[in-house]
């Protein structure tokens, strides 16, 4: 019997380590490595957000005073300062722009972000903001290297200046933005643990409730070890 | 015969225990399914405190808010109606505002925080139709008194502190609901005076 | 005082309602086998968590609402605006995938300690017959967040039916209710997964229990409990008291009473359960995509099909099967087969003893290559689908019937070992 459960479980791993070894994406991903506890990180990416994303992506899930909540800020001075659209602190995150309009300036209509980052991963957001790189064949002038053909300009040319591609698929800087490379990199660290964030609002206080109810379980099952052990006790 | 042939005090401790600790565990699990009773946040979110601008009202002007789905009667009252509210308390149910029908701190003659504006619920308290507001002749339906509400049901009638009159079916005055100044031109319906 | 109340109160139901004679028959009076392992411990866990599916997805159906307009929002409105709506949700998500894994493993008992065989025949269809419902809710559920992939998940099993001949595409179109998936299916699957499949699943786990109960719990020895009345002397007789229904007919041996025994051994194989349950659920409910699937987080597009459509982990092997065959009514036929061959489990074994502890090499042997394949076919039904992966799909799947064909024949005359008159303990 033993033999039977080892040849099982041996069998199983040495499975499972060769479909892990297969699997894995296409195109490497650098890591966000952003910090969900990091609430300046998450009002900076909060603001870059509403000043470069929101115009055309909306985060129609997420309310503007559930964000001012989690993210410390004061209500009163989030409406003053982080309610660029909406009426009401209670409104979701919206934006005025109309959907067919969207949908001929730029082949399809922006998508809602608020899942984004559970989507396709804030190692995948974080990536994708640093790889755009210059491509006259696109309407927009540019491409991306985890998104090909993708449908949207760089809208952080600005920032981060753009790249250009060589033969092997590396990226270079072609011209500088205002910010330098690491600088760069912040803001787009800030951006993805605001969106992390946004996809699942609730994960710290989650993982928080997790901790303790481990705990108790973990507390409760030696007890009821102690009871099994005392009432066998009569079988022999 | 007992299927327990053993029972001693170690025993009856663990079995106490487990249950002890089982039970709260119950509790605990428990929680999530409570909670998700109370109001969500859309809820709350259409039911949050309602601004309403007061600086253009002229005497005896009557607006109608929203707020929680509920009509809000805000109401601007000319020095003469405030005057003539005392004159009547003899006919009214409830002069002195003894029921809780209103917050603290509109627990006065006036039921509201500044004199001059009435903040009530335009709810008649007997089947919760909307009583219309008449100014001027209001003494048709109650004889001396030229301003008040009537409401179109069942015939009930309140003063213009929204205090109900006797013999009719509404049992008490129109509620007044939590409400403050944010300054002297802004009322803010939900919350209370002091509150925010 | 409160207790003669009770006993009273007792008295009174009993003489209309034999309650208390239930309760010993079933619970404190039930002889269990006193070697049970832990495969023992599955059948409990899958009734908390279908107590949990029920609880938690009638709380759901508070704020779900089953419309294609409102369906997918309504998910994030549960996940973020109702308190606890969040928690709700993972305890209904994780749910799902950790009731197929203690049914795997509660089948996986069965084949082990021929738990299917004679007399429990009818025990094990019941079974099945839950398996079967049960992979039927769980596809129904998977629909209602209205995610990309609920949406092109249900669009390629739903295209299944459309390789019956002649009636194939009407059936299709009569399933979905409409030219494509949309609203209306959405409402039928609604009310089927929330009522009438529900409803189905709790009569046969009753009457599972019921038909468990008639013939009596296998153990790992595969050794019968009960012996023939007169046949034990009274020193080998169990020491506890078993209801008459059980000790008037059979000498009773290596027994012990359901309650408390195996209650306070359930207990604690259901708090290390939770253990784990609570792990995955509160530290990685989306199950490392594989309880829930990131295309589920875009709503249902029916131009868009996600790069890579793969059904939920645990209909794995049975779509890798359909899926190795290169033929669209006979992969659907083989698929179903292969279900099938489950349910005639108990006649492909010809064999009289039950647990693989007493059997040839050769079953065990075979055992685990089933087991290995089964586990292979669950794999490479959540991968791509790519030359070599059909090749190995093709192999399993030959693993898979082979079992059955296999233990048809060598069972009839197996070389088995002798087998004890009592279990070991």
């Amino acid at each position: 019997m033993k033999k039977l459960i080892l040849a099982f479980t041996l069998s199983v791993a040495a499975l499972l380590s060769a479909t892990a070894f297969a699997a894995g994406p296409s195109i490497p991903l650098d890591k966000a490595n952003n910090d969900l506890s990091d609430k300046e990180s998450l009002k900076n990416g909060f603001k870059t957000y509403l000043n470069y994303c929101l115009g055309c992506h909306q985060l129609q899930y997420q309310r503007y005073n559930r964000t001012f909540s989690d993210l410390g800020i004061d209500e009163a001075d989030g409406i003053a300062n982080y309610m660029y659209t909406g009426e009401k602190a209670g409104d979701h995150i919206t934006n005025n722009m109309s959907k067919k309009d969207a949908a001929s300036w730029f082949g399809s209509t922006p998508p809602d972000l608020t899942l984004e980052a559970r989507l396709r991963s804030p190692d995948w957001i974080y990536t994708y903001l640093r790889s755009f790189y210059i491509d006259e064949s696109r309407p927009f002038g540019v491409n991306n290297t985890v998104f090909k053909d993708v449908g949207m300009p760089h809208v952080l040319q600005g920032l981060q200046g753009i790249s250009i591609k060589d033969e092997d698929g590396k990226l270079s800087p072609a011209m500088g933005g205002s910010l330098t490379a690491e600088e760069y990199d912040v803001v787009v660290r800030d951006l993805t643990n605001f969106l992390e964030y946004v996809g699942e609002p609730n994960k710290l206080e989650r993982k928080a409730i997790g901790y303790w109810v481990l705990v108790f379980l973990f507390f409760f099952f030696i007890l009821t070890y102690f009871l099994k052990k005392e009432f066998w006790k009569d079988v022999h | 015969m007992s299927n327990v042939p053993v029972n001693n005090g170690r025993r009856r401790f663990l079995t106490a225990a487990t249950a002890v600790v089982g039970g709260a565990g119950v509790v605990g699990a428990a929680v999530p399914f409570i909670a998700s009773w109370n109001p969500s946040a859309r809820a709350k979110a259409a039911g949050a405190p309602v601004e309403v601008n007061v600086g253009k009202m002229q005497p005896g002007q009557l607006i109608r808010a929203e707020w929680r789905g509920k009509p809000v009667y805000i109401v601007r009252r000319s020095d003469k109606t405030l005057e003539e509210l005392p004159k009547h308390d003899n006919r009214l149910r409830d002069p002195s505002s003894e029921e809780p029908q209103q917050p603290d701190y509109a627990a006065n003659p006036y039921r509201s925080i500044k004199p001059e504006y009435l903040v009530a619920l335009g709810v008649c308290t007997h089947l919760g139709c909307a009583p219309t507001h008449h100014n001027g002749d209001f003494g048709e339906f109650v004889e001396g008194v030229p301003n008040g509400f009537f409401c179109p049901c069942h015939g009930s009638t309140y003063d213009m502190a929204g205090r109900v009159f006797q013999n009719v079916p509404a049992p008490l005055n129109l509620m007044v609901p939590e409400h403050s100044f944010v300054n002297d031109n802004t009322i803010l319906i939900g919350v209370g005076q002091g509150e925010a | 005082m409160l207790m003669k109340l009770f006993t009273d109160f007792m008295g009174w139901v009993d003489q209309r309602l034999p309650v208390t004679d239930a309760w010993n028959k079933h619970v404190a009076q039930y002889p269990a086998p006193k070697n049970f392992n832990i495969w023992y411990v599955f059948g409990i866990l899958a009734s908390v968590v279908l107590v949990n599916q029920i609880l938690t997805g009638i709380w759901l159906t508070m704020n779900y609402e089953p419309s294609g307009a409102g369906a997918f929002a309504s998910v994030e409105y549960i996940m973020r605006d109702v308190d606890f709506g969040w928690l709700l949700r993972y305890m209904h998500s994780t749910g799902a995938s950790a009731f197929f894994v203690v049914i795997y493993l509660h089948m996986m008992r069965g084949l082990m300690y021929g738990s299917y065989q004679k007399p429990r025949e009818l025990l094990w269809i019941f079974g099945m017959l839950i398996f079967l419902v049960l992979m039927a809710e769980a596809f129904m559920g998977y629909l209602l967040p209205w995610g990309n992939m609920s949406y092109w998940g249900a669009q390629v099993i739903i295209s299944l039916f459309g390789a019956v001949p002649i009636i194939g595409d009407d059936l299709t179109l009569w399933i979905r209710g409409d030219y494509v998936i949309s609203g209306a299916t959405l409402n039928r699957f609604f009310a089927l997964h929330v009522v009438a499949l529900p409803l189905v699943i709790v009569i046969l786990v009753f009457l599972h229990i019921l038909a468990l109960h008639e013939v009596g719990s296998n153990n790992p020895d595969g050794v019968n409990i009960k012996k023939p009345k007169g046949s034990v002397k009274p020193e080998d007789l169990s020491k506890f008291t078993f209801h008459k229904q059980y000790s008037g007919k059979y000498d009773i041996v290596d027994a012990v009473p359901f309650h408390p025994y195996y209650t306070v051994k359930d207990l604690m194989a259901i708090v290390g359960f939770l253990f784990l349950f609570c792990w995955v659920m509160f530290f990685a409910p989306e199950g490392g995509g594989y309880f829930m699937e990131a295309p589920n987080f875009t709503p249902a597009n029916g131009l868009k099909t996600p790069e890579h459509i793969a059904p939920v982990w645990y209909f794995g092997p049975f779509y890798t099967i359909l899926r190795v065959v290169p033929d669209k009514l006979l992969g659907a036929v083989a698929m179903f087969g292969a279900i099938v061959m489950l349910f005639l489990l108990p006649w492909f074994d010809r064999g009289t003893v039950k647990s693989v502890r007493f059997r040839s090499k050769w079953h065990l042997a075979n055992l685990i290559q089933f087991a290995i394949c089964f586990i292979i076919l669950g794999i490479l039904g959540t991968m791509p689908a790519t030359p070599i992966a059909n090749l190995i799909g093709v192999i399993a799947s030959f693993g898979y019937f082979g079992f059955f064909i296999a233990l048809w024949f060598y069972s009839k005359n197996e070389n088995t070992k002798p087998v004890p008159e009592r279990v070991s303990y």
